[in-house]
């Protein structure tokens, strides 16, 4: 496996009349190209952002932090996402090497263009392929990922499609482009769970096929383990733990990821009580001090949570965790 | 638990008329057809089935808030006896009291520009239930810390409060008028999870405090494993399975039942690829299939599976299930 990209210091705020807000706070990881990364966490924990980032899709307000370097590793030598500043020298990222599949499918295909136009417009702007060429790769994307009557389908609009088709057809027009990092923002919260499970197997074969790398965000900690390589879990804007799916999953380290995993109903014990997080997670403009999670957190209570920024310490191999219960802090308070 | 159904829909149909030619037959589309069960009082009951499924109408129908077009739902409280589908209107009235709806989305169900104070007052001054300002200020501050609200907090707007405290206070405003039955239609379906356990633990123990009978509606099964004493599960407009929860979910008979618990994706990493997957995608209801309704999909079907519409049998204790084929697929 190869190196795909590296994320190292992200930070990011956002200047709003309420003051300036915190949205990711020194934010570090790496994926290799083929790799499934969960990236996992609350409403409001800077999932979707971090992902944004990558592509620097951000309103104008937003200002990021002087150390972060985001380097994307492609065929011809690396890049520096943070370097490009226009639209223009964004393209290689955007579309072209990082393709972007939202959540609600509905709301991400234009209602006024046929799918298979929208299709066509894209390779059309990434690709050299003719007007022909693109509709034909179009088509055969569209039979790919298991639509049947993909030439009919391609002059449809988005209400003519269900939801899961929808999906599918949004999976089809991000890997037309063979993106090296497909970011998955919640593709499957807005589908049942039997079209959920068609969906997470489709991508799954894609990602042994084409050798992509994938970053999937969800809330849903059972997408993550039936998908995913390697977990990030965030909170607050924090990343607070990070190792592989069996190792977070089955021995949590920090304590939010311990809470997260007893609050969630379990199939295979039904007499279980559900035991929820105290509290709710704090506002951004009221971001405490020290341990973000410190104002909810039930198994540590040291005069340094609430004081002192932790930093990652091993917790075992390629298992890490941000607590105070592991070692050092960050440094800065 | 009491064994005396607390509200039973019998043989309902709810169809909704579509657009048609000027001759021929009217065409409809049968949201919820003939559907029979009973929830007992001081029941959990639990409503599952995929989007288009008719689970919501249903709920909607047992409050009178859905066309009831054949059958019936009966309401028995033990004060009054009302047949939902010749409701006077001022019985109608008085039911609206007796039965409520929690709904989905809190930050959408509460309006941004009253008090939660006034909020949660506003069914009992619509419906007259007090007789003073100050006996309304404090059936609001009971019912408020019963929701566990911060009574001192009542003074404020919605948007200062967050998703797992305005979901409490829809659920106060549901309870105020002192009703007996609670329709709550995924009500945790749009909070995160460690503020889910929070929402179903007070669910949970208000019914116990009031003795209410709660019918919640959720397409989140483990929610519903956890919660519910009784299940049903919906498919296409049809009850295709119900059961109490401790047997629908280690006993499951209907292939769409096994399916959808198969489909929740399990916490445990090895299970990958052990899920038994469904192909295709529900029908839709304005053009039904012929014979059961889940045959497209059903991966069982035979012949008569496409041609005869199976009806619910007894497969075991208060089990019923609705599949031609339930037994020999069963041993």
């Amino acid at each position: 496996m190869s190196r795909l990209i590296d994320v190292e210091n992200l930070t990011l705020q956002f200047d709003t009349d309420e003051g300036r807000i915190t949205a990711i706070d020194n934010v570090s990881f790496n994926l290799e190209a083929g790799e499934i990364m969960g990236l996992v966490g609350e409403s409001g924990s800077g999932k979707s952002v971090t992902a944004k980032s990558l592509m620097k899709l951000n309103p104008r307000n937003a200002i990021y932090g002087t150390d972060t370097k985001i380097t994307l590793h492609l065929d011809d030598g690396p890049i520096d996402v943070m370097s490009l500043q226009n639209n223009a020298e964004m393209k290689v990222v955007r579309g072209g090497a990082i393709s972007l599949i939202f959540q609600e499918p509905m709301a991400s295909f234009a209602p006024a263009i046929s799918i298979g136009d929208q299709m066509v417009e894209q390779l059309m702007i990434h690709t050299d392929f003719s007007k022909a060429q693109s509709k034909e790769l179009s088509i055969e994307m569209l039979d790919r990922v298991g639509i049947s009557d993909p030439s009919t389908r391609f002059g449809q609009y988005a209400f003519e499609l269900s939801g899961g088709m929808r999906q599918r057809a949004m999976i089809a027009m991000a890997l037309s482009t063979k993106p090296k990092l497909l970011i998955a923002d919640e593709p499957t919260t807005a589908l049942d769970v039997t079209i959920q499970a068609q969906v997470i197997d489709l991508m799954k074969d894609l990602v042994s096929e084409f050798g992509m790398g994938i970053i999937f965000i969800t809330h849903d900690l059972g997408v993550i383990a039936q998908t995913a390589d390697k977990v990030a879990v965030m909170y607050l804007g924090r990343l607070v733990e990070q190792g592989t799916v069996r190792d977070v999953i089955r021995r949590p380290a920090h304590p939010y990821t311990r809470g997260l995993l007893a609050a969630l109903p379990k199939l295979d014990d039904i007499d279980a009580p559900l035991t929820p997080i105290p509290g709710d997670i704090p506002s951004p403009l009221e971001r405490p001090p020290g341990c973000v999670y410190n104002t909810r957190c039930q198994e540590v209570d040291g005069p340094q949570c609430a004081v002192k920024i932790p930093g990652f310490a091993q917790v075992r191999e390629g298992h890490t965790a941000a607590c105070h219960l592991y070692g050092p802090t960050e440094g800065k308070t | 638990m009491n064994e005396r159904p607390l509200i039973s829909a019998q043989n309902l149909s709810v169809h909704y008329a579509l657009r048609g030619n000027l001759i021929g037959p009217k065409p409809y589309v049968a949201a919820v057809e003939n559907v029979s069960i009973e929830i007992a009082a001081g029941s959990f009951f639990g409503l599952v089935g995929e989007s288009g499924s008719g689970k919501t109408t249903l709920g909607r129908a047992m409050l009178r808030a859905a066309p009831i077009t054949k059958g019936d739902v009966l309401f028995e409280d033990g004060e009054v006896s009302y047949s939902l589908k010749n409701l006077g209107k001022k019985e109608l009235k008085d039911y609206r009291k007796r039965a409520q709806l929690i709904f989905q989305d809190p930050y959408a169900a509460l309006s941004p520009r009253m008090t939660v104070r006034d909020i949660i007052a506003e069914p009992l001054e619509v419906m007259g239930l007090t007789k003073s300002r100050t006996e309304t200020d404090e059936r609001v501050r009971e019912i408020a810390s019963k929701c566990r609200l911060n009574v001192e907090h009542l003074r404020r707007f919605p948007h200062a409060f967050s998703g797992g405290q305005r979901q409490r206070i829809s659920i106060a405003r549901a309870l105020v008028s002192g009703p007996k039955f609670i329709v709550a239609d995924e009500s945790v379906a749009a909070l995160d999870v460690s503020i889910q356990a929070d929402v179903l633990n007070l669910l949970k123990a208000i019914q116990q405090e009031m003795g209410l009978t709660f019918l919640f509606i959720s397409h989140d099964l483990s929610v519903v494993a956890h919660v519910c004493d009784h299940v049903a599960v919906m498919y296409l407009g049809r009850l295709v399975e119900t059961a109490p929860t401790r047997a629908l979910f280690s006993n499951p008979r209907h292939p769409y039942t096994k399916a959808l618990l198969s489909a929740i994706p399990s916490l445990d990493p090895d299970d990958r690829g052990k899920a038994q997957k469904l192909e295709g995608e529900i029908p839709s209801p304005t053009n039904p299939p012929p014979g059961c309704k889940f045959q497209t999909r059903c991966p069982k079907a035979i012949d008569r599976c496409r041609v005869e519409e199976p009806f619910l049998e007894s497969a075991g204790t208060e089990h019923f299930v609705a599949c031609h084929r339930w037994k020999e697929l069963s041993v």
